[in-house]
């Protein structure tokens, strides 16, 4: 059976337009307005929405994500308020796949098996563990596809064709191209850079291809929406809520954001 | 399976092909990093046959590093405990100063046939930062060292050696800015300047090959005890003690006995203010299994997966994990982990300057400590080797400091051997964190 990742996918390819992919923090800056942020996100035009586990340790992100994580640690956030905060969601909407992308140790600590049914429960369509390379696919990455969970791996500049088989042979609903080897929220690389890179990817793999780190504009949205199948916007979408001076405010910026990349990701290939 | 080797290397032969010693170990890290993983695993599996880099290595290791390093008979301090025979393998007499070296100069021999130009390291301390600036400043290579904000204030004397020997000190303010923090960030650093940099990682953690590759680097340190105590008294030590942070020096000195079932091994973590105030570095005996920086083993952290602080008045042991390696041991019992307190630290630190002259690093005092609950009931002829894993001068802030703080050991209860029973230290736990205040004393 398709999962929802696939058949939002699926709709947007025959749409002949790239999926928006937005990712903000679960618990950041507290539950309530993280979760306003949430339910908001589909009708800004959110097409995939990723939501990040807070980990004290992010090792694999810059500081925006880092700062987030731990203004959401502050407020106490827990893997169990994260699953809350799907299921409450998923009353109202049905349709959007949501992705949670963390760090495999709150995992783990909870319990594989444990979890992996808590956020079935919940509604979650995918996960993203940066800490989980395919040397470790018996830990959580085959559990998962048993649950019925997509297991989104990322592949980066330095995976190779050599071990680019490896990295997608039990990758799931998308494969994640990273289009700069550094922390999230790095400069951006250029456009053609990237477009070869997917060339590359898609010689391996039917999957469907989202690129992200260092895209923060709509415009930039625009020139990858073109040849990949998703943008993954973050940090930029962090930023709103770090730099906004009331909560609510950072809600309807970040709502703001996504609608401006959302249209810039739909006028991409109209050109 | 089981084959003739195995069973006489029960405890010695770890990790297997996909770096597990046990459950513990492995290779948890982004994809960005997974090349360069398997591409330093490759290098050093050559390293462990290739005849040629070993003569290089004992080369430096003789000429530059001083090594063989002296098995030292403690006498004072044996008379003064009044029971085992204790050898000190004096680590301290290294170059730099510490343990810390014997991985360096192994890891940059490795990064220079490897290609790379730019070396990158954490440090707690600072004795491993210093020790990787030197070896950087003795191949010519550029060096980045991250330092914890908190550390670089209460380690000064290692920030100044470091810009001596060139290297760029880059203070991290992120988390409590102690190792831990400073891990992450070159790991940041390492996935952003892939493909001219070599991370040097100080301690045997890590993503495999690391906890293996600083183990064998370290193991000299074992291999020359065995060498130097069958010279002087014609048999094994009875027992082996160290301080873990990481738990490099440890398991350098333990590894090439592990196998010798009669030898009794001893880690000694940091318990800081005591293990139930929860303030301390003892991922053993505080700790649960986890995963953080790239490796399984037991971790200070919350119900919920977070990590949680370190803490201990000497910086080089405040680090919230352990090696995999030592993981396992433990759950194997094969070697004995407990845990020392900062108050009792400092007393067998001036215990040791004042009995045989030697200022011990914060961290070898730990083990100090503990050799001071056990060595007075072990009979005469019990053969200890502590290992003095370091010097003690980049200390002498921390320790001025915590004595200002809470006074000398006159106004302190008997420092004798039966004072230092564990029920009567912790009712005299210092109530708040010494080693932050360490700045003010300038």
């Amino acid at each position: 059976m398709a999962t929802r990742i696939t058949r939002r996918l699926d709709a947007l390819k025959a749409e002949d337009r790239a999926a928006l992919v937005t990712f903000t923090m679960a618990g950041d800056p507290n539950y309530q307005a993280s979760l306003d942020t949430l339910k908001g996100l589909p009708e800004a035009g959110a097409d995939i929405i990723e939501l990040g586990m807070p980990f004290t340790d992010p090792m694999a992100d810059g500081p925006a994500i880092q700062k987030a994580a731990l203004r959401a640690l502050k407020g106490e956030h827990t893997q169990h308020k994260t699953l809350e905060m799907v299921r409450e969601f998923r009353r109202d909407d049905q349709d959007t796949p949501i992705v949670l992308m963390g760090y495999y140790n709150p995992i783990y600590r909870y319990g594989v098996e444990r979890f992996l049914k808590d956020a079935s429960e919940a509604g979650i369509d995918g996960l993203i563990v940066v800490d989980l390379p395919p040397e470790h696919d018996s830990e959580l990455c085959l559990p998962a596809a048993r649950a019925g969970i997509d297991f989104i791996r990322l592949a980066t500049p330095t995976t190779d064709d050599k071990r680019l088989p490896r990295v997608l042979e039990n990758t799931s609903g998308f494969i994640y191209y990273v289009s700069v080897a550094g922390v999230t929220g790095a400069q951006a690389p250029t456009p053609e850079s990237v477009e070869q890179s997917i060339t590359r990817i898609r010689a391996h793999t039917d999957l469907p291809i989202a690129v992200g780190f260092g895209i923060r504009s709509a415009e930039q949205a625009a020139r990858i929406g073109r040849f990949a199948d998703a943008v993954v916007v973050g940090s930029a979408l962090i930023q709103c809520i770090e730099q906004a001076d009331s909560v609510d405010a950072g809600t309807r910026d970040v709502h703001a954001l996504v609608r401006e990349l959302s249209s810039g990701v739909r006028r991409a290939r109209q050109v | 399976m089981s084959s003739a080797t195995d069973s006489t290397k029960r405890f010695s032969q770890g990790p297997n092909a996909d770096g597990f010693y046990g459950d513990f170990g492995g290779r948890f890290v982004a994809e960005t990093l997974m090349p360069l993983i398997l591409e330093l695993e490759e290098a050093w599996e050559w390293s462990r046959t290739d005849e040629a880099f070993r003569r290089e290595l004992e080369g430096y290791q003789r000429d530059y590093i001083g090594r063989a390093t002296p098995l030292y008979y403690a006498e004072r301090l044996t008379e003064h405990l009044g029971g085992a025979k204790i050898y000190f393998k004096r680590e301290d007499l290294n170059h730099t100063g510490a343990h810390k070296i014997n991985n360096c100069i192994g890891q940059i021999l490795l990064a220079r046939k490897m290609g790379k130009k730019r070396i990158i390291a954490e440090t707690g301390a600072g004795m491993h930062g210093v020790a990787t600036a030197t070896v950087a400043a003795r191949f010519g290579m550029e060096c980045v060292i991250y330092m914890g904000a908190t550390d670089i204030e209460r380690q000064q004397p290692n920030v100044f050696r470091m810009k001596l020997l060139g290297a760029e000190v880059i203070p991290v303010e992120s988390g409590t800015g102690t190792l831990k923090d400073a891990m992450n960030e070159a790991l940041r650093d390492w996935v952003t300047n892939v493909s001219d940099t070599f991370y040097l990682i100080g301690t045997v953690a890590g993503p495999h090959p690391y906890p293996a590759m600083v183990r064998d680097f370290q193991s000299v340190i074992g291999r020359e005890t065995r060498e130097q105590i069958l010279d002087k008294e014609g048999r094994l030590p009875d027992t082996l003690m160290a301080c873990i942070g990481g738990g490099s020096n440890a398991m350098g000195l333990f590894h090439p006995m592990l196998d010798d079932e009669s030898v009794r091994m001893i880690g000694v973590e940091a318990a800081g203010h005591g293990i139930e105030t929860g303030e301390h570095a003892a991922s053993l005996n505080g700790g649960e299994p986890g995963v953080l920086h790239g490796n399984r083993t037991f971790l200070l952290q919350s119900l919920d997966g977070q990590i949680t602080d370190a803490h201990s008045v000497s910086a080089g042991l405040d680090y919230p994990g352990i090696g995999p390696e030592h993981a396992w041991l433990h759950t194997q019992k094969r070697v004995e982990y407990v845990s020392i307190t900062d108050y009792e630290a400092i007393q067998a630190f001036k215990l040791c300057c004042e009995l045989e002259g030697i200022i011990p690093a914060l961290e070898s005092a730990h083990s100090l400590a503990h050799l001071r609950k056990i060595a007075p009931d072990l009979p005469g002829d019990h053969l200890i080797v502590l290992n003095m894993s370091g010097r003690g001068d980049k200390d002498m802030a921390s320790v001025a400091n915590w004595l200002e703080e809470h006074g000398d050991t006159e106004k302190l209860p008997d420092t004798t051997v039966e004072a230092a029973e564990p029920g009567r230290i912790d009712d005299m736990q210092p109530p708040h964190d010494v080693a932050k205040k360490t700045g003010e004393t300038e």
